[in-house]
């Protein structure tokens, strides 16, 4: 929901960043302010995912020029562990499988540190089991998967609701949610869907990158924004989604009546 | 005697174990099997890095104690071994400083297993020690396997009789007190055919101290029979610990082993199996843990000897600081072997940046009609999951650690007994500092 009055969560200017030598993103500019919902779409390629890393401090990434202010907060100069306890949050395009480690240890010690953080109650592995099966209700996870270890041989759309359940137990206040949708069955989207809309809130933001709009008809954004190259070259309301998915992304190239609905 | 020994070492340990006098046996088939293998000794000397087998592995600063038996077994307030004991019953064996102590040593079973000492042998243990001792575990070529036969002073032997199960683990528990001394601890277990057991050898170190154990365990499997074997080896910091495991499987029995191998300053396991009937089949895991200056050095030899057999084999290493992991994996398929199913894999993890690992696997195949594979890697924490991690709000430390501990998991959870597995997996918290 668009306030002009309520405080800028995000704020990237200019954002340049190189991987392996090779840079990718090319001055991106981006601001985000709390209750707001963002949906960057764009070619394969165009760097939505580098985006995603850059903004949660992949080691392998770095940040050439411009400026990332994550509260007002430099985040350049802060380690992943910082950005996810201030309170950052990524859902990865390919959730990583860690062989030997359990989900529920992993969830549990994820959730206590960033208690642990805001000064509040951790939870020991009881009281955690009773909280993290709530959880998943909402996400209509089997409790099964708790026992598992984290993501090994979980289905690409299992991997995705697992991602969703760990946002919805650590409650960032700027959650990014790359491709959270590619993957997942009709009804697992709509229930993913329908998780995310309740985590949602004045006080928090969302980006979604995403290929389709079919998810953009559950989580309806405030902005989409096109990626080509390492920028975001267009930015409008939700009609430019539905635009998009009639007309293809070379159409932004012929029609630029759209970008007079920017901000 | 007027026989020169080749190698002086050799000589001067022969010569100090003569002095304290030779231990009285019962079974005259001992006396002979013991003989022979002292005159063999003559002719063999301590191994170096020259040889292709210690290529890695540098026991010269072994020649440096001339470690002695120990006189008496004794620790001050033996109760406290208590907290080594498993929580589940066991059928228990204690041996301190290679001394089998009775008093310590408790079955608790229906009597069916049976339990002999070296030195007392009788009935069945007597026919089977004849049989068996020795011949599973060649000393010809093996200057460690020969001074074990030739120095033991006691031994166990361990018979399940055919077609029984065995419910309650048989916990072996080899202690050593810390003093300069040498245990030259010998076991057999002889499963009968159909017969069902498992067998917990664990070697823990009362307190600090450089002492010398050279362990000698041969196992034989009958027909159909299954054996569970697990091994734990954290003796202390600075003592040497060499030992070979000599197991022979009949047709369609089955062996299983985890071998674990996390103290020591320098420690070299040799495992040989043997798949000497047709069906045989075993699974041979393990992992080293070492830090600081330790090696560990973990040779296996899966000799599939009939056909139809298979094996599977998971072993890792991880290596911290100056350690040194040494794996060499050595599988022969024999020409008659058809139908072999054999598996091997080696992951290594290297946590530092002198962390140090040779890995040798060797397949010898001899048979067309087989299906082998094997694979060995050596790496670091992978950087994905890492990153996966910390983006979770995990310290890059604690991140780490959790890899790290959930690469040795892999190994950890395939010991079967609960309590043991719950204290190993403790044990490894605590090295990798996780809480
Ligand atoms: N290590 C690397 N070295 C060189 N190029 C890289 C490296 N990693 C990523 N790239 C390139 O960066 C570009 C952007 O990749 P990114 O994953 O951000 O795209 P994306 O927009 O998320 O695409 P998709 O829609 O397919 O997920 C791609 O062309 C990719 O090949
Ligand atoms: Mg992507």
């Amino acid at each position: 929901m668009i306030n002009a009055n309520s405080k800028i969560l995000l704020e990237v200017h200019d954002l340049h960043a190189t991987v392996s030598g090779a840079e990718i993103l090319k001055g991106v500019d981006i601001t985000v302010r709390s209750g707001e919902i963002h949906a960057i779409m764009g070619l394969n390629g165009s760097g939505k995912s580098t985006f995603a890393k850059v903004l949660a401090g992949h080691p392998s990434y770095e940040v050439t020029r411009g400026t990332l202010l994550f509260d007002g907060q430099d985040l350049s100069a802060l380690a992943p562990e910082e950005r996810a306890r201030a309170g950052i949050f990524l859902a990865f395009q390919y959730p990583v499988e860690i062989p030997g480690v359990a989900n529920n240890q992993f969830l549990r010690l994820a959730y206590n540190t960033v208690q642990g953080q805001r000064g509040e109650e951790e939870l020991d592995p009881l009281e955690f089991d009773d909280f993290v099966r709530e959880k998943m209700k909402l996400l209509k996870m089997n409790p099964d998967f708790l026992d598992r270890s984290v993501n090994e041989g979980f289905s690409g759309g299992e991997k995705k609701r697992n991602e969703i359940l760990q946002m919805a137990l650590l409650e960032p206040r700027l959650a990014l949610l790359d491709e959270t949708d590619s993957g997942l069955d009709i009804d697992a989207l709509r229930i993913v869907a329908n998780g995310v809309n309740q985590l949602s809130n004045k006080d928090n933001a969302l980006i979604l990158v995403t290929h389709y709009q079919r998810l953009l008809d559950y989580i309806v954004p405030d902005y989409v924004h096109v990626m080509e190259a390492g920028r975001i070259i267009r930015t409008s309301g939700k009609e430019l989604a539905q635009a998009l998915e009639t007309h293809g992304y070379d159409w932004i190239h012929t029609n630029e009546q759209i970008t007079g609905a920017l901000p | 005697m007027s026989t020169v020994i080749w190698d002086d070492y050799l000589e001067k340990l022969i010569e100090s174990w003569r002095k304290e006098g030779e231990p009285s046996r019962t079974v005259s088939y001992l006396n002979r099997l013991r003989a022979n293998a002292l005159s063999r000794i003559e002719s063999l000397r301590l191994p170096t890095i020259r040889d292709e087998e210690w290529r890695f592995t540098d026991i010269s600063s072994l020649r440096n104690t001339l470690f002695p038996r120990a006189s008496t077994a004794s620790l001050p307030g033996l109760d406290s071994q208590k907290s080594t004991f498993l929580d589940e019953p066991t059928c228990r064996l204690v041996f301190v400083d290679g001394q089998y102590m009775p008093g310590l040593s408790g079955l608790t079973d229906d009597g069916s297993i049976i339990v002999c000492s070296l030195s007392e042998l009788t009935g069945i243990c007597a026919s089977k020690t004849e049989q068996y001792l020795g011949q599973l575990a060649d000393f010809q070529d093996d200057v460690f396997v020969a001074l074990n036969t030739a120095l033991m002073h006691d031994g166990i032997c361990i018979v399940i009789p055919a077609n029984v199960s065995i419910t309650v683990p048989v916990h072996i528990l080899y202690i050593t007190s810390g003093k300069e001394v040498a245990a030259y601890p010998r076991c057999l277990l002889v499963a009968e055919s159909e017969a069902e057991v498992t067998i917990v050898e664990e070697y823990v170190a009362w307190q600090e101290g450089v002492s010398l154990t050279n362990a000698v365990t041969e196992i034989y499997v009958g027909e159909s029979a299954r054996v569970n074997h697990i091994r734990v080896q954290r003796e202390a910091s600075q003592a040497f610990h060499i030992a070979n495991n000599s197991t022979f499987v009949a047709k369609t029995a089955h062996y299983d082993s985890v071998n674990l191998a996390l103290g020591a300053r320098i420690s070299r396991f040799d495992q040989k199996i043997t798949l000497a009937g047709e069906g045989a089949e075993c699974q041979i895991d393990g992992l080293a843990l070492i830090a600081d200056r330790q090696l560990a050095d973990t040779h296996t030899f899966i000799d599939h000897a009939s056909p139809h057999g298979r094996s599977r084999q998971l072993h890792k290493c991880i290596v911290d600081e100056s350690a040194h992991g040494v794996f060499s994996g050595e599988i022969m398929v024999r020409p008659h072997s058809q139908q072999t199913d054999a598996r091997q894999l080696n992951h290594n993890l290297l946590l530092s940046e002198k962390a140090r690992m040779d890995t040798k696997p060797q397949l010898e195949i001899f048979a067309d009609d087989v299906k082998c594979a094997h694979g060995a890697t050596v790496g670091q924490l992978d950087k994905e999951s890492l990153f996966y991690l910390q983006s979770r709000g995990f310290a890059e430390e604690v991140a780490r650690n959790l890899l790290t501990y959930a690469f040795g998991g892999e190994i950890i959870n395939r010991v079967i007994v609960a309590s043991l597995r719950q204290r190993l997996e403790e044990y490894i918290l605590v090295r990798t500092r996780i809480s």
